[in-house]
């Protein structure tokens, strides 16, 4: 297939380009790694005096860790609730028809589009107007149903690769759905099933937009960083921002092999953003 | 081939979850919007246009509004220029390494934004890293104040983060080309660039159309680059609404701009 055309050196000019555009994409990011073994601060040029004293200081600040254990907690939660529903959405998207179903993905999917500003100021007032002190829990509520919308449109890719044959095959066989769905369905959904989670353990890790609004007096990680943001910046968030980016990055690719295994085809390009898409034109 | 009960199983849960916890809390902040508060601070719930009605008439709304739409139009500008040319290169010219090429712009997607618009407010600070180059070579002498705390760092920040987001859509529509039109054109005599401009662009438009919204809409609703890098020449729409439901406390009128 790849003739002609494909198989064409790229202009010069054109790879240069594209060399640039990964530089400015990467620049910041190695920028802050190298800082962050920089003894004398966050700026000035060149670094100087090479030292992992920041990493060091970063281990022993109790708050941070607390911070950190919070996050996890949430994120934890979190999964567990985006799977829980995402499940059922993506299945009810897939095999269902029910009047307003377009409306439905339209409004599972809305966080993924909308800026996180209107979630997080939404579901600011309806705690306000039941009455719900703020709290890790409405930030986990938040967490979890922000992301019901990755959840689905991860299952659902999944369940359009699934052979639906198998499922009839246990029909035919005698086996109720609910047999079906365990046996057959849910093993086959596996994959799909840890990649969201990982993902969506990633996302919530990383969110602040929607936890700005709903936190309560336990920081979550990244606000923490935001409120020693605002108080002055010191390379030891270059090292706990370092250490962000390593695991987020190990997800990350955790959660791509994970993907391409699951499909055979290469079509897996830009995975969430035109699923939300499709969502909203649909 | 489903039965009644699994329909209902896979269809309510979800359904009164959104319902609950997105339509509603989406529904009231709405009519947010058309209430107002009293002196002694508690929100009134007499249905008007009030909060509609200041926002027409105060002309430092319309003017942040005008700001946050430029910096948000400036955003999308940039992230297209830089965005399109290289989804072009990964799905023409990348040949081999089109996988790895890919993912390495997927990685800084996900990695955390906050981590990214910091490393931002070290770079372009009054003793950053780029003040601290531009005087190591003697370019400058004394730090170059307006780096960061202007619409210029908000822009550079925004554009940084949302690249990746634009990129993802077009690449996927060029994606879907067929091959074969593209070599028809070259068959049928056309050079790389008419090529280009005839056959490639034309089809990845509906690409471009969702890449563009995503960066115009999400940097329009951004809130923490401005808080971070914007200082106060950087202020957007949204950190208008952030400073009405905290300090402010005038809900309705921050319910009003949202919408």
């Amino acid at each position: 297939m790849r003739t002609g055309f494909q198989s064409r050196r790229a202009p010069f000019l054109l790879s240069v380009y594209a060399f640039l555009v990964y530089a400015f994409l990467y620049f910041p990011i190695i920028v802050l790694v190298v800082y962050s073994f920089n003894g004398s601060g966050v700026g000035g040029f060149p670094p100087a005096h090479w030292t992992i004293d920041w990493y060091r200081q970063l281990f022993m600040d109790a708050a941070l860790w607390d911070a950190v254990l919070n996050s996890v907690m949430v994120a934890a939660v979190a999964v567990a609730i985006a799977l829980g529903l995402g499940l059922p959405a993506a299945l009810a998207l897939d095999r269902t028809d029910f009047p307003g179903k377009a409306l439905f993905r339209r409004l599972v999917l809305l966080p993924l589009i909308l800026p996180g500003i209107i979630t997080g100021l939404s579901l600011l007032m309806l705690f306000v107007a039941v009455g719900m002190k703020l709290s890790l829990v409405t930030i986990t509520l938040g967490h979890g149903t922000a992301l019901i919308s990755v959840a689905t449109t991860e299952i659902f890719a999944g369940l359009q690769k699934l052979e639906r044959a198998q499922e009839e095959a246990s029909l035919d066989l005698g086996a109720n759905h609910w047999r079906t769905f365990w046996r057959v369905t849910l093993p086959n959904l596996r994959v799909s099933l840890i990649a969201a989670g990982l993902l969506i353990f990633t996302l919530s890790l990383d969110e602040i937009a929607v936890s700005f609004f709903l936190l309560g007096r336990a920081n979550t990680l990244p606000l923490e960083i935001w409120s020693r943001l605002r108080r002055g910046i010191t390379p030891e968030i270059n090292a706990i921002s370092t250490l962000i980016l390593v695991f987020s990055i190990g997800m990350i690719l955790l959660w791509y092999r994970l993907r391409t295994r699951l499909q055979h085809t290469d079509e897996s390009a830009a995975p969430l953003v035109p699923a939300a898409i499709e969502g909203e034109s649909a | 081939m489903y039965s009644r009960a699994y329909k209902t199983a896979v269809t309510i849960p979800p359904l009164l979850w959104v319902t609950v916890f997105l339509l509603v809390p989406y529904a009231i902040l709405f009519c947010y919007s058309f209430w107002s508060v009293s002196s002694a601070q508690t929100i009134l719930h007499n249905w008007n246009l009030q909060n509609y009605l200041q926002l027409a008439r105060n002309p430092i709304y319309a003017q942040v509004l005008f700001r946050s739409m430029r910096i948000a139009a400036s955003v999308t500008v940039l992230a297209l220029l830089l965005g399109y040319p290289l989804a072009y290169y990964l799905s023409f010219h990348a040949a081999k390494r089109k996988d790895l090429l890919y993912q390495l712009v997927i990685i800084p997607l996900w990695a955390s934004y906050l981590v990214r618009g910091y490393a931002w407010k070290t770079i372009l600070g009054s003793d950053g890293v780029l003040n601290g180059f531009l005087q190591y070579l003697h370019i400058t002498h004394r730090p170059v104040e307006f780096f960061l705390y202007s619409p210029f760092a908000v822009i550079i920040t925004l554009t940084h983060i949302y690249t990746p987001f634009t990129l993802l859509p077009i690449y996927a529509s060029l994606e879907h080309i067929p091959r074969n039109l593209v070599e028809a054109s070259h068959d049928l005599g056309a050079s790389p660039w008419s090529t280009f401009r005839r056959v490639i662009l034309p089809l990845s438009l509906p690409g471009v159309l969702a890449g563009a919204t995503f960066a115009f809409v999400l940097s329009l609703g951004d809130f923490l680059a401005p808080l971070l890098v914007g200082g106060p020449s950087g202020i957007m729409i949204s950190n208008v609404v952030v400073s009405l439901f905290g300090a402010a406390y005038n809900w309705p009128l921050g319910a009003a701009i949202s919408f």
